[in-house]
């Protein structure tokens, strides 16, 4: 019985440790990646060719997302305003949740299970073939060549989806509620555009997505470079770059919400 | 200039403290030659790679690479030396995203300033070494396993090094391509002035084509010689090992109990 | 160099993020109002800010003609110093009046200007003499209370 208890404390604190020493590897690769960026300077292209992947590629998924939940806060918004007699304000209701929250949290969501995840697993698989060991003996840094020019990608990219959902969105709540519903087109906009603030919305949103886009780039880079190079062990560190980084976003956004939306 | 390329001295190498992978290797390797490491699986020959890769570094000994001592380099001195030495991965490690073209200019372009129609050129005399000229377009996915040991092989030599290493070079591979990249390693190796190190345990393909041949089991080196000497020798491990013999010095078994005991025969 | 398919393509996302972006701050947001233009600072002093937020709208006739910047307290006189930043376009005349309103009953709170007659004009850093705090709706109700009580003492003795 005690033995039992001891043991299952036992393991709780190899996993406590092991994260903590795991979290520890991960900020000094983060450091590392930032160190070897030069490269990203002196040869757009391999930038270039990243943001294609990170961001092109996610393109169709987050106009597609951003459209319908627009739509769908439309609805539902005006459901709910019109019970107080406030259907004008439904653009105030669209713009802010999806210039504040949505916009940055579910691009970063969509952006962490579409990029991330084929970041991770394009790493893990040439860490598997024995592709960045045979980069290393050809005295090319793997970091610099194969993980800074992703990490600047998308990076670079998150900020632009998060900005094409919001604005298809809002696009989407106004197909709903002014052209489907009837919401007064001129209150719609004007309201909206009373109510949100360039610096304390759209900024804010802004950073928010940069900061997740650094967050999921850096747990999705990290989880493939760490990763067992076999199959089994790509496929897990796949699932967990899209685990880790979808609770990074979450609580990272609790955090900025706190600072950015309390704060006098 | 030392007639050595590679030198190694009782060298010790320990993942960690308690399991010794190599203990206490004495191998030369002299310009020109092609001089093959065999063994069976899980012996450390890999390991002897990444230490002379510099991947690694030894617990014990003396490993030197063209005079310098490996063991002393930074970072940046590794890197330099590591441009003069080419490195072929048992299964290609080709870069997947890239074609044959790219995948051969990628240490041209990493490494100098040359200009796009020189490393062309460059490219293209060496993907003819190997009889690739016409695959430069193509995507790794889409060759097969020898072509693709072939391109890496293009892409290994493509700095003009003075070692290449081969890792299981003949894995793999149908008789046709077994033989073409026998053949292609020693012409290399002559044609280009090199010094090539195979780790193999394809006995009968190297012998054809090797100087001299190092027997490394269990971390240690325990015969050597040219391939004459090999197929003479009467030692029980090469005897086993050059015919391929079932049981041996290296058992058939692995450590068991007893077996009637294991069946409970006893018992009865 | 070389153009290849994936720069368009590239070159469309990014042109399409930064569109977004600037719909956003354009059409969406309020940047177009007048953030870009200059602005001056003139202080009110309020004897109780409420609610009042910096960045809030000042609105004169309804229309917004600046934003809160600044709020300090005072120790001199222990009173809430505002720093009003107004569009440089709109002047003002010298005895205008700030008073602390509510935009309906539970809304935000902004500053609303009141022109006066004063042929001089406010310059950058002059300080309103007129205003009027906020209402506190706790007061109110308090005072309401009193009256009532008071009436019905009132009431009770005569009878």
């Amino acid at each position: 019985m005690l033995d039992g208890i001891t043991r299952s404390l036992r393991a709780i604190g190899h996993r406590v440790i092991f994260s903590i020493w795991r979290m520890g590897v991960a900020t000094r690769f983060f450091w590392l990646t930032l160190l070897q960026s030069g490269i990203v300077l002196r040869r757009p292209m391999l930038v270039i060719k990243e943001i294609f992947s990170a961001g092109v590629l996610s393109l169709i998924i987050i106009l597609v997302s951003g459209l319908f939940v627009g739509m769908v806060l439309g609805l539902q918004g005006y459901d709910t305003l019109q019970t107080y007699g406030s259907e004008e304000a439904l653009g105030i209701l669209v713009a802010l949740s999806l210039v504040r929250e949505l916009g940055p949290v579910v691009a970063a969501l969509l952006f962490a299970s579409r990029a991330g995840s084929a970041i991770t697993a394009e790493i893990g698989l040439m860490k598997a073939t024995e592709q960045i060991a045979a980069m290393e003996m050809m005295a090319v840094d793997p970091v610099a060549r194969v993980v800074a020019p992703r990490f600047w990608g998308a990076v670079i990219s998150m900020p632009l989806l998060a900005a094409l959902f919001s604005a298809m969105g809002i696009f989407g709540g106004y197909l709903v509620g002014v052209v489907l519903i009837g919401v007064d087109e001129g209150a719609f906009w004007s309201q909206m555009q009373a109510a949100v603030d360039f610096r304390d919305d759209i900024l804010n949103g802004v950073i928010k997505s940069v900061v997740f886009g650094v967050a999921v780039t850096i747990i999705a880079l990290f989880e493939g470079y760490d990763a067992p190079p076999t199959a089994e062990g790509v496929s897990r560190a796949t699932t967990r770059t899209v685990v880790t980084s979808s609770l990074a976003i979450l609580a990272l956004d609790f955090i900025l919400t706190a600072f950015m939306f309390h704060g006098v | 200039m030392s007639d050595n390329l590679v030198e190694i001295r009782d060298l010790y190498f320990a993942y960690s403290a308690d399991r010794m992978v190599l203990q206490g290797i004495n191998l030369t390797a002299r310009r020109g030659q092609v001089v093959a490491i065999m063994g069976n699986s899980g012996c450390g020959k890999t390991t002897l790679f990444r230490l002379i890769g510099g991947a690694l570094r030894p617990t014990r000994g003396i490993l030197k690479v063209d005079g310098v001592s490996m063991g002393e380099l930074d970072q940046a001195g590794l890197y330099r030396l590591r441009r003069r030495m080419g490195i072929l991965f048992q299964f290609g490690a080709l870069f997947t995203d890239m074609t044959v073209f790219d995948n051969v200019a990628f240490q041209l372009r990493e490494h100098t300033d040359l200009p796009e129609e020189v490393i062309r050129d460059l490219v293209l005399m060496k993907l003819n070494a190997v009889g690739l000229r016409g695959a430069q377009d193509l995507l790794p996915s889409e060759l097969s396993g020898g072509m693709a040991r072939r391109v890496a092989l293009a892409r290994a030599i493509a700095l003009d090094p003075a070692l290449i290493m081969y890792d299981e070079p003949f894995a793999g591979l149908d008789p046709i391509s077994l033989g073409v990249a026998g053949n292609l390693i020693r012409r290399l190796t002559d044609t280009l002035g090199l010094t090539s190190l195979v780790v193999t345990h394809d006995v009968q393909e190297s012998l054809k084509i090797v100087d001299y041949v190092y027997f490394v089991s269990e971390g240690v080196i325990v015969a050597e010689g040219t391939p004459a000497e090999i197929k003479a020798s009467e030692l029980p491990y090469v005897h086993q090992f050059v015919h391929g013999e079932e049981d041996g010095p290296v058992p058939f078994h692995y450590p068991a109990a007893d077996y009637s005991r294991d069946l409970e025969l006893a018992h009865a | 160099m070389k153009r290849t398919t994936l720069d368009l393509w590239v070159g469309i996302f990014v042109v399409a993020g930064i569109g977004a972006l600037l719909f956003l701050a354009l059409k969406v947001g309020n940047m177009g109002a007048f953030d870009s233009g200059a602005t001056y600072a003139v202080n009110a002093h309020f004897d109780n800010i409420g609610g009042l937020k910096p960045r809030a709208p000042v609105k004169s006739a309804g229309v917004v003609v600046g934003r809160v910047g600044e709020i300090l307290f005072d120790t001199k006189n222990y009173e809430a110093q505002v720093v009003l930043d107004i569009d440089g376009r709109y002047r003002f005349p010298a005895d205008s009046s700030a008073s602390i309103m509510t935009s309906g009953l539970l809304g935000e709170q902004y500053i609303a200007l009141e022109a006066g007659g004063d042929p001089k004009m406010l310059q950058p850093g002059d300080s309103l003499k007129l205003t009027q705090g906020a209402v506190v709706l706790e007061n109110l109700i308090g005072q309401f209370l009193y009256n009532k009580a008071d009436e019905a003492a009132a009431g009770g003795t005569q009878e």
